[in-house]
Parts: structure tokens; sequence; C-alpha cells
């Protein structure tokens, strides 16, 4: 009955939080409060992992409170709770884009669509780079101290190192967590 | 058979290899399914991620089943769909097993110190492939500015004043599907 019940709450999740990341957040939230499976405590935890583990955030939260709840078989269950609403509408979307290909209105969306896309990436990206390199509220008290300067000299490297072999991602992932471990215990962090 | 099971692999590897979330995925989504498989363009992921934006769920969810869906039908995008979110299911639940304070050991803060300047990194590697593709004359230079500035500039306001309005993706995304009907000068798509 829990499992049941654990399947349906995610499956609401994933039908209505749209634009993907953090945005299931209050939704897990809502759940938190109104089932009590997980306590707010647990959700922050959960953040910090899902952002030090690989995956979709979304996934891992889900994941992760469906563990808490129900054990292997509740992590299971309420994931694919919350992938069932994006699976059958994606398909949906698919079958009538198949249907309208040929058609000269939905090229032109499309062409206005992607520069969009490209645009909320990289502002995105811009985000993330702003959090990752620089303290945006200690600018202003102390300019110098409020870069991540090994942050700003690895960046360069590693888009130096891209350009110039272009390998798997991944491969850079690793040689980055690499030097990260070596510069924690050599404290190079400000 | 052995196309679902490559699509299921595939997809798996992606999930288990992106850190970060959606936009993270990017650069991993380029490399297997663009280069490597060749089962969607540049053109067609920037439409996924579009797509994905204004759809519920979860951006890399969604993203995976419309490419399996195109290459193998509704069990085509299934098997990528459960491919992507299989490393998480495995990981998370031998963390929240065994690992409790997992995310508290100096070696994974450490690690991830490093980890996350190197997706900043890939990112922008990945924008400025999906750029050319997407930005290719002036009115979508223009799309591509306003999106980016708007969007941009609502997040750093937001560091500094925390009550600042966001604007939803799908109200860019509506913007920019009426904006391209306007603008387009019949020099836009040519092959997706």
């Amino acid at each position: 009955m829990i499992l049941i019940r654990l399947f349906f709450e995610f499956f609401k999740a994933g039908l209505f939080a749209i634009g993907g990341g953090l945005a299931t957040l209050p939704f897990l939230q809502e759940i938190s409060q109104s089932t009590g499976w997980f306590t707010q405590q647990d959700l922050m935890d959960l953040i910090a992992i899902s952002e030090s583990t690989p995956g979709a955030i979304g996934v891992n939260a889900a994941t992760y409170a469906g563990f808490h709840t129900f054990g292997l078989v509740g992590g299971v269950v309420a994931t694919l709770g919350l992938i069932a609403p994006s699976v059958i509408i994606i398909i949906l979307v698919s079958k009538v884009l198949e249907k309208f290909k040929e058609s000269r209105l939905v090229e032109e969306i499309f062409y206005g669509l992607r520069p969009a896309s490209t645009g909320l990436i990289a502002a995105a990206g811009f985000s993330v780079v702003l959090a990752t390199l620089v303290n945006l509220n200690g600018l202003t008290s102390d300019p110098a101290g409020a870069f991540n300067w090994f942050g700003i000299v690895l960046a360069l490297i590693l888009y130096w190192a891209i350009k110039r072999w272009n390998r798997h991602p991944v491969l850079y992932i690793g040689a980055s967590a690499v030097i990260g471990i070596g510069a924690g215990y050599l404290h190079l962090f400000g | 058979m052995k196309k679902l099971w490559d699509m299921f692999l595939t997809f798996a590897r992606i999930g288990g290899l992106t850190f970060g979330g959606g936009y993270a995925m990017l650069p991993m989504l380029q490399r297997e399914v663009v280069e490597k498989q060749g089962w969607a363009t540049e053109e067609e992921l920037a439409d996924y991620y579009a797509i994905g934006q204004c759809t519920p769920g979860v951006i890399a969810v969604n993203t995976a089943t419309f490419i399996g869906y195109r290459q193998a039908g509704i069990i085509g995008g299934i098997f990528a769909t459960l491919g992507v979110v299989f490393p998480s299911i495995v990981i998370i639940t031998v963390i929240a097993a065994f690992l409790t304070n997992f995310a508290d050991l100096k070696v994974i803060q450490y690690a991830f110190e490093g980890i996350r300047v190197c997706v900043c990194v890939l990112i922008f590697n990945a924008v400025q492939k999906l750029w050319k593709k997407s930005v290719i004359d002036q009115p979508t230079m223009f799309i591509f500015l306003l999106v980016f500035l708007v969007s941009a500039g609502l997040a750093v306001g937001q560091s500094f004043y925390p009550d600042l309005f966001s604007v939803s993706p799908i109200v860019y995304v509506v913007i920019a599907g009426v904006a391209g009907v306007i603008l387009h000068g019949g020099n836009g798509r040519k092959e997706a």
C-alpha cells in the first residue's frame, strides 16, 4: 500500500516539476510535510549528496527518499514514479512532432527555440561559473579574496587541455578530482 | 535487441558520469550520442533541451526518452530512460545504506572542488558547440543574447536580492518560438 502511495507522490512531483534540476525540490518539501517519510534535515543531506554524486538531482532525490521510506524497493518505486510522466509526455510530444516534421511552422518555431535553448544553457552555465569561481557577496569587502584563484587557474588549464586533445569528458573530470584532492591536502584553497 | 542494449549502456554511461544534473549532461550527450553513436545532431540536442525545459520532469530523463524513442520507438525510449537512471539508483542506494556522512568526507569535498571547476569548463565548451549550430544569423543572435542576458542577469540579481522575481523557462521558450515564426527569413533550418 505504501509502495503505491510512494509511486504516486513521486509521479506527481515528476508531472508538475518543470524546468529540471532543483525544480523538484519544492515538491519534495511538500511530500516531506504531508507524509513525514523523511525530514527537512534528510532533504538537506540529500541535496549535498546529489551534488556530489553523478546523475540528475531529481532522480537522486527520489531514490534517496524512497530508500529512506521503504528500502531498496522503495528507492526503485519512487524513481519509476518520478520518471513515468516524463516518458509518457515525451513520447506523445515526439509522436506529434513526427507528424508535423515537414511543417514550415514547426521549422520556424525551432529556428527561434534553438538559440533560446542555447541562451538558457549558457545562462545556467554562467551561474555555475560564478558560484564556483567568485564569491559575489564578498566582492566589495575583499575583492581579491572573493575569487577562487585555484579554480580560475585550473579552469584555464582545463580549457586549454580540452581544446588541445578533445578526449572523453570523464577523463577531465577524473583528473580534476585528483587535482582537487591533492590541492585540498596541500591546503591550496583559500 | 542489440540496439536496445547499446542504448541502455550508452545512457547508463551518460547518467553515471554526469555530475551536476541536466546541463552538465550536455557535454556527455555530445560525446556519446552525437559524435560516437550518431543518434542525434547538435541541432536536435538543442531542440530536445528546449522541449525538455517546458515539459514536466527531469531534463536528463526527457532527453533520454526523446533520443531512445526516435531511435527505436516506445521500447527504445523506455530502455534509454532506464539506462540514464540506473547508475543513480545504484549509487544513491549504496550511499544511503552505508555512507550516511558521505558528503562530509574531506576527500569527497576536495575532489568536488576540482570536479565543479571541470564541470564549468565542460559546459562552456558544450555551449560553444551548440552556439555554432543554433546562432546562425542576426535574428538568432538577437534571441540568444536576449535570453542569455535576461536569464543570467536575473540569476546574478537574485544572489544580491533573494526576493527578486524569476522567469520560468517556459516563458522564454514560448516567446522564442513566436519570435522564430516572426523573424524567420527562410534560411533557418537546413536538415534535422
